[in-house]
């Protein structure tokens, strides 16, 4: 056996297992012992190119090459053909992954590691520069610490994009002898899956990330509050938080340095608003996840009434290499006042959908067609909606807008979690308005009015509208009851949910005739 | 009717969490992972363990769509309603399952094999439509690949060999 060839990755991710990665991988590992092959099965994490999923590498002395899609029903061929061994006139040969301009024209920095390392192995993360960022801020006074979070002018990834410098900053100034880090993990948003993806594919990522946040304002205590329907990502997360306790990159004393942190992870039950922090804060605390009035700001009085650091994950895991790298190697990337870089997910109706971090200030158009490729089913691509089910619906002459927070706002949409989903011509922009109300209903917390009773009396809208019914009256009517549920909502749930019902109203107007 | 060895695999629990703060959710979680769901019977021993009211229980559990008051079928089957899904043909999908199974969202069907439950994204958004069968998630699920999964979970009747 030649030694260049002695590890084969199939990954382990959500997207890859649910096209069959599991099966595949099983059916390599058993061939290659019953044949006596020295050939290692790693399962690393997905690259993200999800149209080439389940993606087999092999490592070879120029790097490692690709093949995919290679699923349940390829992988026979895959061992006749002795792809294993590198034939590399197979049509599923992908030559060296890191050439595959999909991923050769991205910036990776907060997902530098994922795809590539196996997620559970602490030396493979060591060995790819992993925990330099926690060495450096165990040398790191708090103070320093959060400075050069705030200089690399990261901004949250959960949506709000509000610094994360400032918001340390506060619960470091905050008196109180307990403090807690809490990770937001919900990941509500459809369309969107980069927390996923780095939970499962470089969980010690976000462990070093808040280990470096409870450093940094002083807290000993973290917590990861995880949606339900991730459970992948939570036996993962779990595994390797005790991988990093064991080698005592969490728990007492790290690494000898007298300083302590622990995280405990604590699932979510299926429920939206529980996204939105003191809802989560509420969750956590064993509650029903109604949303808190603020102030008082959660950290000023968060969890258990205690200051709180809460970040999404992509917020936390992009900590590492702030701190290992400077603040300014991050913020030389961006545009405006958007620095650094953001994970976008290509999903829903998208030939080549998968995960693209770059710097802001490309375009919406780069992502669609540069990376994206246009629709999968072929057909022209009519509407986007960006940022969740929150966000705007946007049609072709708002495609050019520059990928920058103030940018998007301009136009009335949002970037939020970085989530991008393609619509063909033969969507009905009547009906995904109705399904906006819909969603609020179902999702809203329930704790004030206009939320409450303007969802259910917006899907009675929006149908009567479908049905024909005193158009003009009644669309009137549905943009005064978008008005008082922005104007009277607490939360942005309420507040929000008119972005997506009057982006469709605007733009796609025809649907609604 | 009272189950004993729910009340006290709930008292257990509890007692195993006197440290964990804010433990509520997680004592739901371990019962619904246990016996599939939260029995009411059980409302009232959460409630004096935790020294709470009992409407604060309930009102926890009705919160959460995630919690069920009733025994559940075999298997659960979550359909992504979400819009990712939707760009893809989930709202196809999703009257085609209803009509497969002969249920509506929140059924079981008539052999206790499946419930079937709307979900609101696996992120799982860059292979739409997705699905979840208890805990794995299927890509791209036309009605054909939903019948031959589904059909694994359906209870067979044992074929007799001769
Ligand atoms: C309805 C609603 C849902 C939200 N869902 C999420 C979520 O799933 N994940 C997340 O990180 N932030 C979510 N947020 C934003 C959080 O409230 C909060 O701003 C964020 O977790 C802060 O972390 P960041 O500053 O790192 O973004 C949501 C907000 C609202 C109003
Ligand atoms: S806007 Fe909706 S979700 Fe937000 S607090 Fe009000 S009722 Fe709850
Ligand atoms: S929208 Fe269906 S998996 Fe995300």
């Amino acid at each position: 056996m030649e030694e260049f060839m002695s590890k084969l990755f199939v990954p382990k991710d959500t997207g890859a297992c649910s096209l069959g990665a599991d099966e595949v991988a099983l059916k390599l590992e058993h061939y290659f012992e019953s044949h006596d092959i020295a050939i290692q099965v790693v399962r690393n994490g997905s690259r993200g190119l999800y149209w080439l999923e389940p993606l087999i590498e092999i490592e070879t002395a120029e790097g490692r090459v690709a093949y995919g899609p290679i699923g349940i029903g390829d992988v026979e061929d895959f061992i006749k053909e002795s792809c294993w061994m590198l034939n590399k006139s197979h049509p599923k040969y992908l030559g060296r992954t890191e050439a595959i301009p999909f991923l050769s024209k991205q910036q990776r920095v907060t997902f530098a590691k994922v795809g590539i390392i196996d997620p559970l192995c602490i030396d493979d993360y060591v060995s790819h520069g992993g925990f330099v960022g926690l060495r450096k801020a165990l040398e790191l006074s708090p103070q320093d610490i959060v400075s050069t979070v705030s200089e690399s002018g990261l901004r949250g990834r959960g949506g709000a994009a509000f610094p994360t410098g400032i918001k340390w900053q506060t619960v470091l100034d905050a008196t109180g002898a307990q403090k807690y880090i809490v990770c937001n993990a919900d990941e509500g948003d459809s369309g969107t899956y980069s927390d996923r993806m780095l939970m499962e594919s470089d969980p010690f990522a976000l462990i070093e990330g808040m280990t470096i946040a409870g450093l940094g304002v002083k807290s000993t205590e973290g917590y990861i509050y995880l949606r339900e329907e991730y459970p992948l990502a939570h036996e993962i997360l779990k595994k390797a938080l005790r991988v990093a306790r064991e080698a005592n990159y969490i728990g007492k004393n790290i690494l000898e340095s007298g300083s302590s942190f622990d995280i405990e992870v604590r699932l979510g039950a299926g429920a939206y608003i529980c996204g939105e922090e003191t809802s989560m804060l509420e969750s956590l605390e064993g509650k029903r996840g109604e949303v808190r009035p603020k102030p008082p700001l959660p950290a000023a009085q968060g969890l258990f009434g205690k200051p709180s650091v809460i970040n999404n994950v992509v917020s936390l895991a992009s900590v590492p290499p702030i701190i290992a790298d400077g603040s300014e190697s991050y913020h030389h990337y961006g545009f405006g006042r958007s620095r650094g870089t953001l994970p976008f997910q290509l999903s829903g109706n998208i030939k080549y959908a998968g995960l693209v971090e770059i710097p802001f200030g490309a375009t919406l158009n780069d992502l669609l067609f540069g990376f994206g490729g246009g629709t999968r089913t072929g057909r022209a691509m009519k509407a986007v909606q960006v940022g969740g089910p929150l966000g705007a619906y946007l049609p072709k002459r708002h495609w050019n807008t520059a990928l920058d927070y103030e940018a998007f706002s301009k136009i009335g949409a949002m970037l939020g979690h970085g989530g991008i989903v393609g619509f063909d011509d033969s969507v009905d922009m009547s009906e995904q308005a109705q399904f906006s109300m819909e969603f609020c209903r179902i999702e809203s917390c329930g704790k004030c009015t206009p939320c409450r009773i303007g969802s259910v009396r917006g899907v009675e809208l929006i149908e009567s509208i479908r049905r024909g019914e005193n158009l003009q009256q009644n669309q009137e009517l549905l943009v005064e009851l978008c008005d008082t549920m922005e104007d009277g909502s607490l939360c942005a749930m309420g507040g929000m949910t008119p972005f997506p019902v009057r982006s469709a109203l605007k733009y796609f107007s025809k649907d609604f005739e | 009717m009272k189950d004993s060895t729910q009340s006290d695999f709930t008292e257990k629990i509890i007692g195993n969490m006197k440290e964990t703060p804010g433990p509520l959710l997680e004592i739901l979680h371990q019962i619904q992972k246990e016996f599939g769901y939260v029995s009411p019977d059980l409302v009232p021993v959460i409630a004096e363990s935790l020294n709470v009211s009992r409407a604060e229980v309930h009102g926890v559990i009705s919160f959460y769509h995630y919690f069920r008051s009733a025994p559940p079928a075999l298997h659960r089957v979550q359909i992504c309603r979400a819009e990712a899904c939707q760009a893809m043909g989930s709202r196809v999908l999703e009257d085609y399952a209803k009509a497969s199974l002969g249920i509506d969202f929140h059924q079981i069907t008539a052999d206790g094999s499946i419930t079937l439950e709307p979900v609101y994204c696996l992120g799982n958004c860059a292979c739409p439509p997705s699905i979840r069968i208890d805990d794995k998630i299927y890509a791209g699920v036309s009605a054909e690949i939903f019948d031959l999964l589904v059909d694994e979970l359906r209870i067979k009747p044992l074929k007799v060999v001769n």
